[in-house]
């Protein structure tokens, strides 16, 4: 047993080291990547699609195996004892899992079967999570017949039946409605606090992040390329964020040339008629980059000051925005498609 | 060993709540077998005429046959269940269960033979009413329906590893159908073996649809010549369990990919 470095007491409850994935036809999904979870906590991996959220998830829960690296989960080594891995995780997979055929209660017994749970303490459990889960109501209903967060909810109870110590959440609220998405998280944050389990999900919405985990790691072309809790991730970034509208996409020279002399702007990046650029105090520097712009003839439409965002942590670690990184994972999958 | 009972009985009994909330799938599918009851039956009814057919009626020539080929093309479709898993990510929930992988087989394969035994004795009940008489009675009905499920084993597993393989419904349908029709047509469904060219009797030798066939039909005739119907089930269930070891280990290769 290795002991824990950073001084936490208990083992962590996901350990993955070094996992590389390569499928067939050559693409490296996971390249490399690493990252704990401390047990009890939720922890969020993410990252926009392509990054291999996904397959670190199948990893992790058994349903493939890496090229090379190791991972434990729940204190066991997955590769070696996939059998025991399986009886201490539930999963929801980011396509549904639940039988479209079937009524959401005899999903929930199938699943609790399979497991091995009988009679009593079946029905006990399936009830108090059809309650949990607000689906009582539903019960008997065919799943098909769920509606979008419903169907996301069964697919939650079907992952707990069996009562896991680390629960994988792959995209839990991926294509659902903000309303529903709102209430998707309360439940996720009220499960980890009544069934004090360890939760791992993904997610390439960055406020989701911020607002669910209490420790995660951003992902970018399988590789872990920044972890911490959100606090941290955006306390490295000093200063404010300055986001500036140009009336016009202008040379990036143009500009760089013009804020050069405002000697406190940092990182600057200019892309089309968007320009990011940080700045020790915000509301301070605003005057003179604007006079700075404004005598190079550099129209500004609109400026927005923030505190650093998610958006800024990744931006500074994987080396380009978000929404830029989902639409080439986009292309990338539509000429895949074309292929 | 209890535990692979117990999973193959929970996973039966999924496939089966479908076939109770929607019985009638089990006549819509058996409109096929009918037509081959009646209109081949009707069609061919002068085959008995021939010099060296062996007497009766075509009806009862035929109704083994058709049942073998009910069983036959039920299983065959069996991958389709399968792929549908797939689809919907139902498959790759079982597979990081402790479900047993046998299960997820066996429980298709179960549910596919009790509905074919339904459809069996359905299309036995059709052709009494069209006047056929069968001397083995129901216990050579009931070794007809058993050695058809022996075979509905082997071809709804190699089905489901297909399935598991290729994961395309498209793929699955064409690779069935280029393998099930000629099974049936090389087989003596329609035609007594002694009839068909010598080429098609040698090959009839080698088609489990035919061990099938001969065995059931030779039972449903009251013709217990135990040493054809034992020789023939043998056959069957090693067909049976080696499929099923290859569908099994289909479950490996599918998870390199996922
Ligand atoms: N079954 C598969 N076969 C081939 N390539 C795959 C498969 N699953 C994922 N990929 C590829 O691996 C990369 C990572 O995918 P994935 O783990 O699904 O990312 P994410 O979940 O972060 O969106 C992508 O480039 C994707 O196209
Ligand atoms: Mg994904």
């Amino acid at each position: 047993m290795q002991s824990p470095p950073d001084g936490a007491g208990a083992p962590p409850a996901i350990e993955a080291t070094d996992l590389v994935k390569t499928y067939p036809g050559g693409v490296r999904a996971l390249d490399g990547l690493s990252f704990r979870v401390p047990a009890g906590t939720i922890f969020g991996l993410l990252g926009p699609n392509g990054a291999g959220k996904s397959t670190a998830v199948k990893v992790l829960t058994t349903l493939t195996r890496p090229d090379s690296g190791s991972a434990r989960v729940a204190g066991r080594d997955v590769l070696r004892e996939p059998a025991a891995v399986r009886r201490r995780i539930g999963a929801v997979a980011q396509k549904a899992g639940f039988d479209r055929e079937l009524t959401g209660r005899e999903n929930l017994e199938l699943q609790g079967q399979v497991y091995g749970l009988r009679g009593r303490e079946l029905s006990g459990r399936i009830d108090e999570l059809l309650e949990r889960l607000r689906l009582a109501d539903a019960a008997d209903r065919l799943a098909r017949t769920y509606s979008g967060g419903m169907q996301r909810r069964l697919d939650i109870a079907i992952g707990l039946v069996h009562r896991p110590e680390v629960l994988f959440l792959d995209e839990p609220t991926t294509g659902l409605d903000p309303e529903v998405r709102a209430e998707m998280w309360e439940e996720i944050t009220r499960l980890q606090r009544d069934e004090g389990i360890t939760i791992l999900l993904t997610t390439h919405y960055l406020e989701e992040a911020d607002e669910l985990a209490s420790s995660l790691a951003i992902v970018d072309r399988g590789r872990v390329v920044a972890a911490g809790s959100p606090e941290q991730l955006k306390g490295e970034l000093e200063g404010d964020a300055l986001h500036l509208e140009l009336e016009q996409p202008l040379d990036d020279g143009i500009v760089r040339r013009a804020l050069e002399r405002v000697g406190a702007v940092r990182e600057l990046a200019l892309d089309g008629r968007h320009l990011r650029a940080r700045v020790d105090d915000g509301a301070r520097a605003l005057p003179t980059v604007l006079a700075a712009l404004g005598e190079s003839g550099v129209a500004v439409a609109s400026v927005t000051v923030s505190r650093p965002s998610l958006d800024d942590v990744y931006l500074r670690y994987a080396g380009r925005e978000f929404a830029k990184a989902e639409a080439e994972a986009d292309q990338r999958t539509a000429e895949e498609v074309r292929r | 060993m209890t535990t692979t009972l117990a999973h193959t009985w929970f996973m039966t009994k999924r496939q089966l709540r479908f076939l109770i909330r929607q019985p009638v799938w089990i006549f819509v599918t058996l409109t096929q077998p009918v037509i081959w009851l009646l209109l081949y039956g009707a069609l061919f009814k002068k085959v008995v005429e021939i010099p060296g057919f062996r007497g009766g009626n075509y009806i009862e020539f035929l109704t083994p046959g058709v049942v073998v080929m009910t069983a036959l093309f039920s299983a065959g479709w069996s991958g389709m269940g399968q792929i549908d898993d797939i689809d919907r990510g139902v498959l790759d929930r079982f597979l990081i269960s402790p479900a047993r992988r046998s299960s997820l087989i066996t429980g298709r394969l179960f549910h596919t033979t009790i509905s074919v035994s339904i459809q069996s004795a359905i299309i036995l009940v059709l052709a009494l009413i069209t006047g056929a008489t069968f001397d083995g009675g129901v216990g050579g009905a009931l070794v007809l329906i058993a050695i058809s499920a022996l075979l509905s084993f082997a071809v709804g597993a190699a089905s489901n590893a297909v399935g598991l393989l290729v994961r395309r419904e498209e793929t699955l349908i064409a690779l069935m159908q280029f393998l099930l029709l000629p099974l049936t047509f090389l087989s003596s469904a329609f035609m007594q073996k002694s009839l068909m060219p010598g080429w098609m009797q040698t090959v009839s030798d080698v088609n489990p649809v035919n061990w099938a066939i001969e065995a059931g039909r030779g039972a449903l005739g009251g013709d217990w010549d135990w040493g054809l119907i034992g020789s023939r089930a043998g056959l069957l269930l090693a067909l049976s369990i080696l499929a099923g070891l290859w569908a099994v280990s289909a479950f490996r290769t599918y998870q390199r990919t996922v």
